[in-house]
């Protein structure tokens, strides 16, 4: 599969490691990444609390450079790009009058052509056409699938699995070997942009959200999400802060996971860029860049 | 009163309305937005309150909506819509009021620190294209003089090579400086 592909800032700084363990894998299942040239940043959540035609024309200069590709599916890794170019996309079908005023700002056409994929859907199909070939190493832990909420909403709009309670990652998970447990934060929101303004809210919220991953022993947050991986590792300091404890559950994005299980070298997937080392309780062990044959 | 929208002529509402398609008479304030808002015990108004707020017409209230720590603190995670009965898309409701807060005011002195990541964030992506977060970082200080924040975990950011000192300018930066300058000047919200 060819896809064109839209990194975003975050995985060009700190959250690397995704865009370094998705090059990996991707190069492993025959998944072909075609980044877009010269892309901008889509606005994030800023754009769209400041203004709303400024938040459709930064994604809509993407989906236009995305269509010049000529590709027919654009693949944005981190939920929060996804999110504003998912919605985006959909305001512009619905709204030609908007979608005139963008092509205006931006300078381009738009056919909105081009189909917005998330990682999950993406990393499934290709890996379920493959027959899921190439595990070499059962990832063999509990894991707690954390979609956060950007990835699944506004549900008619994302069209991908479900609102609540959400399995495609699960079942991801369990292609690769590991065991999903069941719990409640699935879908809750990490506090996302505030991790800046408001750093006490969002280690109140990521406190709940560990806590109840290591109360039903999962060995490892997985998630999709940069700005989630940076509030529950990078601010992991502040969580236990709020929490008054210690938190030991590492966090890793997917295509991490999914790399180990294709046997791919930790250090090309960035798994020592983590502040929470990755050390997995059931096996005391940690699949760290020393240990591991290049 | 507008009988399409049963909202008073020149409110808020109307406003909201005319700018978004969303009609607060939907609401019939089940609360079910506000069981489900993560941040509904932090902030001065659950969501459901702020739609009620709006809900009456009254200048007064529309004020204190305006002017409440929630709209600025809402994270849009649409845990709300998603569970609406009457499918009232509060994020886009939220987004509305916190444009129309930052272009007339009054803003949440708590929120401060909120509006000036907003501004240091844009104000890195219209110069050089792209989110450049070390910049962005530094501005953010520079405006909420919280210079002391984050400072023992930046080396450590640094060392896994996850901030980078300089910023990587892309080759349509200034069409993405036109795209702020006439999408911010057709609604005067220009700082």
């Amino acid at each position: 599969m060819r896809v064109a592909y839209f990194p975003g800032c975050s995985l060009q700084g700190s959250a690397r490691e995704f865009d370094e363990s998705l090059r990996a894998v991707a190069a492993r299942i025959g998944l072909e990444l075609v980044e877009i040239p010269d892309w901008n940043c889509c606005g994030a959540s800023s754009g769209h609390a400041v203004d709303h035609l400024l938040s459709l024309a930064l994604p809509g200069r993407i989906l236009a450079l995305a269509e010049r590709t000529g590709l027919e599916d654009l693949l944005v890794p981190c939920s929060a790009c996804y999110n504003r170019l998912v919605t985006t996309r959909q305001d512009l079908i619905d709204d030609r009058k908007v979608k005139a005023e963008v092509c205006e700002l931006i300078e381009m056409d738009l056919k909105l052509s081009v189909r917005v994929r998330n990682i999950i859907e993406v990393l499934k199909e290709v890996m379920e056409a493959g027959n899921f070939q190439g595990i070499q190493t059962p990832f063999t832990h509990k894991v707690a699938c954390y979609y956060g909420c950007l990835l699944v909403r506004p549900h008619k709009v994302v069209k991908f699995d479900r609102a609540e309670e959400p399995q495609t990652m699960d079942e991801m998970m369990q292609a690769i070997g590991a065991e999903p447990i069941d719990w409640a934060f699935k879908v809750e929101c990490c506090g996302a942009g505030m991790t800046l303004a408001r750093t006490e809210l969002v280690a109140k919220l990521c406190a709940r959200i560990l806590d109840d991953a290591e109360g039903r022993e999962a060995e490892a947050v997985i998630t999709a999400c940069p700005m989630c991986h940076a509030n529950l590792d990078m601010r992991r300091g502040d969580i236990e802060k709020a929490a008054g404890r210690k938190f030991d559950i590492p966090v890793m994005y997917i295509t991490q996971a999914i790399g180990l299980a294709l046997g791919i070298d930790p250090g090309r997937l960035g798994l020592d860029r983590h502040m929470v080392p990755v050390v997995f309780k059931s096996m005391q062990q940690q699949p760290g860049v020393s240990e591991s044959p290049a | 009163m507008s009988l399409q929208t049963a909202t008073v002529e020149n409110s808020l509402a109307e406003e909201l309305y005319r700018s978004t398609g969303q009609s607060v008479a939907r609401c019939y304030q089940c609360g079910k937005c506000s069981a489900g808002c993560p941040l509904a015990a932090e902030t001065d108004y659950p969501p459901s309150q702020i739609l009620r707020l709006i809900q009456f017409g009254d200048d007064r209230l529309d004020q204190k909506a305006l002017g409440s720590l929630t709209i600025w603190q809402c994270l849009t995670c649409q845990t709300c819509s998603a569970r609406c009965p009457q499918e009232v898309d509060l994020p886009r409701i939220m987004d509305f009021l916190r444009q129309e807060s930052w272009k007339r005011g009054p803003i949440h002195p708590q929120a401060k620190n909120i509006v000036a990541f907003h501004r240091s964030f844009l104000g890195s992506i219209r110069m050089t294209g792209r989110m450049f977060e070390l910049g962005m970082i530094a501005d953010y200080k520079r405006r909420s003089l919280k210079f002391f924040q984050d400072v023992l975990l930046a080396p450590k950011l640094l060392m896994r090579g996850k901030l980078h000192f300089l910023p990587h300018r892309i080759q349509g930066t200034k069409a993405v400086q036109r795209i702020f300058d006439r999408a911010l000047e057709k609604k005067g919200a220009t700082r």
